[in-house]
């Protein structure tokens, strides 16, 4: 099967319109580590991508750029088809690209509304004198959680007190507590017990249907190939391949990560091993 | 004192067996109260040994004159502490600051100047000392606030001299060394003071966002910092109102002494960090309350007295403060143990 998407060619997917987020030949280094080299990315509307490579290929670099931990060292971003530069990730989330840690990123001596708001706390005062309002966070967080269908027993819960999966959905929470455009999505079920696998699944499937496009990054290739409607890899901190995923097979993806398009040995241009 | 196993959340482990769930319930409570209970315990030790004079008014009002500056600068420290932090330089700035009024006053300066000289220096210090940390990239708050404890110390000395300077205007003096007449209890406005700094620190620790955010710090500077907290900003506003409680700490001492005294606060940045861990807060960031921070104030503040009031000798009392926090921290960590594995 002729695999589309080498570097630079466009991939094949149902695009329409604008693309949510672009990415235009983002390169990035640390020091004289180069991580991410003249990579493209676009993410469609109501999209899940699937995003794949090795360990080291830059797959989560590439997601920091776009969540704005990391500044992109060159290239360009665009939201929307708008130009957009993120110096912090607040910068990215006033854009509405949110981004779900592989570590979650949660501060487990707070309570849950308190990890879901934390930076966007809704607050009550007069004038400069404003205070947090608590109790407007805990309804808030309440009902957010109940429109993702996440069962807690109470908002006042500290972060450190929960389940794995719970945790990972109050991350999820956090992500999508204002209007997200965007939710990436690292790793999401890599530490997750096997039960708790589906329902995150399941959470991402939800979050398309209301709208949202997803970015996928993860190992498990059932998780890409129950969720993912495109699939990208990256390889050596390039664009590899890049297709939906009704186009390709399991082993087309393995093959990619170990950077194969053939599925006949690794190209001899990009073995570096 | 923290609030990490709330009753409520011990009953939430429904699935526990009867006794260790008896257990968890108990532990939450001294979690709560233990330090409540350990100035209750040092009331009531002071009342068995002096049962005549121990609980007076008398004796009550100057501990709090005593320790009103401790107070202020385990408050400051326990900003820092919230962020996983420390502040070594508290007790110099302390000299410092209060040294700033003395000179001032000394050289003649009307007294509202003497009176803000030792907010200004202290919130200066601690800017310094927070802009240090974030800014040259400091590996550790130990390291930036350490040299400066000296820079501060040694600044104390230069602009008096090495002498203690004696004395500063009525109004400077009356935070620090007035009482207030209250139903025939002579009550030291020191108190006051008090009542009113923790409880704006709380206010702002519990209620207000940046106060929050100095809590997520403390618990997850990386989660913080992803959710768009401004974390050096946040670093440097810590440390700068670490300062700041450090110079109105100067104030009191300035006020409570009539003068600057060059070595004044050696080694209490140590009493502050005490009294901080023995109220509970972890020494990790994220945990502790201002009330607890109070209670550990007052344990010390009250040990001493006992042992002062029993004509105890000072290096006892060292030795005593030293053995109340290894015991309450190594209690805490069993308390932990036993509510981790029930």
């Amino acid at each position: 099967m002729a695999i589309q998407g080498a570097p630079g060619s466009s991939p094949v997917t149902s695009e329409t319109g604008t693309p949510v987020i672009e990415a235009r030949q983002v390169s990035k280094h640390f020091g004289h580590v180069i991580a991410l080299k003249g990579v493209d990315l676009k993410l469609w509307p109501n999209e899940v991508l699937g995003v794949v490579g090795d360990n080291g290929a830059g797959k989560s670099t590439l997601m920091k750029v776009l969540s704005g931990v990391h500044p992109a060292s060159d290239g360009e971003m665009l939201i929307e088809g708008e130009r957009v530069r993120f110096s912090n990730p607040g910068d990215a989330r006033r854009m509405g690209i949110e981004m779900v840690y592989q570590d979650l990123a949660l501060a487990g001596n707070m309570r849950i509304d308190e990890n879901i708001f934390l930076g966007r706390e809704h607050t009550r005062g007069v004038g400069p004198f404003q205070l947090v309002d608590h109790k407007a966070n805990q309804v808030k967080a309440m009902e957010h959680l109940d429109n993702l269908k996440i069962h807690v027993k109470s908002v006042s819960q500290r972060v450190e007190e929960l389940s794995g999966g719970q945790r990972q959905a109050v991350a999820v929470a956090r992500a999508t507590a204002f209007k997200a455009k965007v939710v990436i999505m690292d790793e999401p079920t890599a530490a997750l017990a096997v039960k708790e696998v589906g329902k995150v699944l399941d959470m991402i499937k939800d979050l398309r249907d209301q709208g949202i496009s997803v970015i996928l990054i993860s190992h498990r290739l059932d998780d890409v190939f129950y969720v993912c409607d495109r699939v990208m890899a990256l390889f050596h901190g390039r664009n590899f391949a890049d297709a939906p995923l009704d186009q390709i097979e399991r082993n087309d993806v393995v093959g990619w990560i170990m950077g194969n398009k053939s599925g006949q040995g690794v190209d001899p241009a990009l073995d570096r091993n | 004192m923290s609030e990490i196993m709330s009753p409520q959340a011990a009953a939430q482990l429904d699935d526990v067996e009867e006794e260790p769930r008896r257990l968890v319930t108990a532990m939450a409570y001294i979690d709560r109260w233990g330090v409540l209970f350990l100035v209750g315990l040092m009331l009531f030790l002071s009342w068995i040994s002096q049962p005549d004079y121990a609980l007076e008014p008398r004796n009550l009002a100057n501990i709090f004159r005593q320790n009103s500056f401790y107070a202020l600068l385990a408050l400051g420290q326990f900003i820092v502490i919230v962020t996983a932090g420390i502040d070594l330089s508290v007790g110099s700035v302390m000299a410092l600051s209060a040294m700033s009024a003395a000179v001032l006053a000394d050289g003649g300066a009307a007294w509202p100047i003497v009176f803000v000289a030792p907010f200004v220096v202290g919130l200066g210090v601690g800017t310094i000392n927070g802009l240090g940390l974030t800014k040259l990239h400091m590996p550790h708050p130990f390291i930036m606030t350490l040299g400066m404890l000296f820079i501060a110390r040694g600044a104390t000395n230069l602009i008096s001299g090495g002498v203690p300077i004696s004395g500063l205007p009525d109004q400077v003096r009356f935070l620090g060394a007035e009482s207030i007449q209250i139903m025939g209890i002579q009550v030291p406005v020191s108190l006051f003071v008090i009542i009113g700094a923790y409880f704006a620190v709380w206010l702002f620790l519990q209620h207000g966002r940046r106060g929050r955010h100095i809590f997520a710090i403390g618990g997850n500077p990386e989660a913080a910092r992803v959710s768009g907290v401004r974390v050096d900003r946040t670093l440097v506003l810590a440390y700068a109102l670490c300062g700041l409680m450090a110079g109105f700490a100067g104030l009191l001492l300035a006020g409570r002494t009539n003068s600057g005294f060059p070595a004044a606060g050696t080694g209490d940045e140590l009493y502050a960090i005490a009294a901080v861990i023995i109220g509970g807060a972890s020494f990790f960031g994220g945990r502790g309350t201002v009330l607890g921070v109070f209670a550990g104030v007052l344990v010390i503040g009250l040990l001493r007295n006992l042992l002062n009031l029993n004509a105890v000798p000072s290096f006892w009392q060292q030795v005593a403060i030293g053995v109340v926090i290894i015991v309450v921290v190594a209690f805490d960590v069993f308390r932990r143990r036993i509510a981790a594995s029930a």
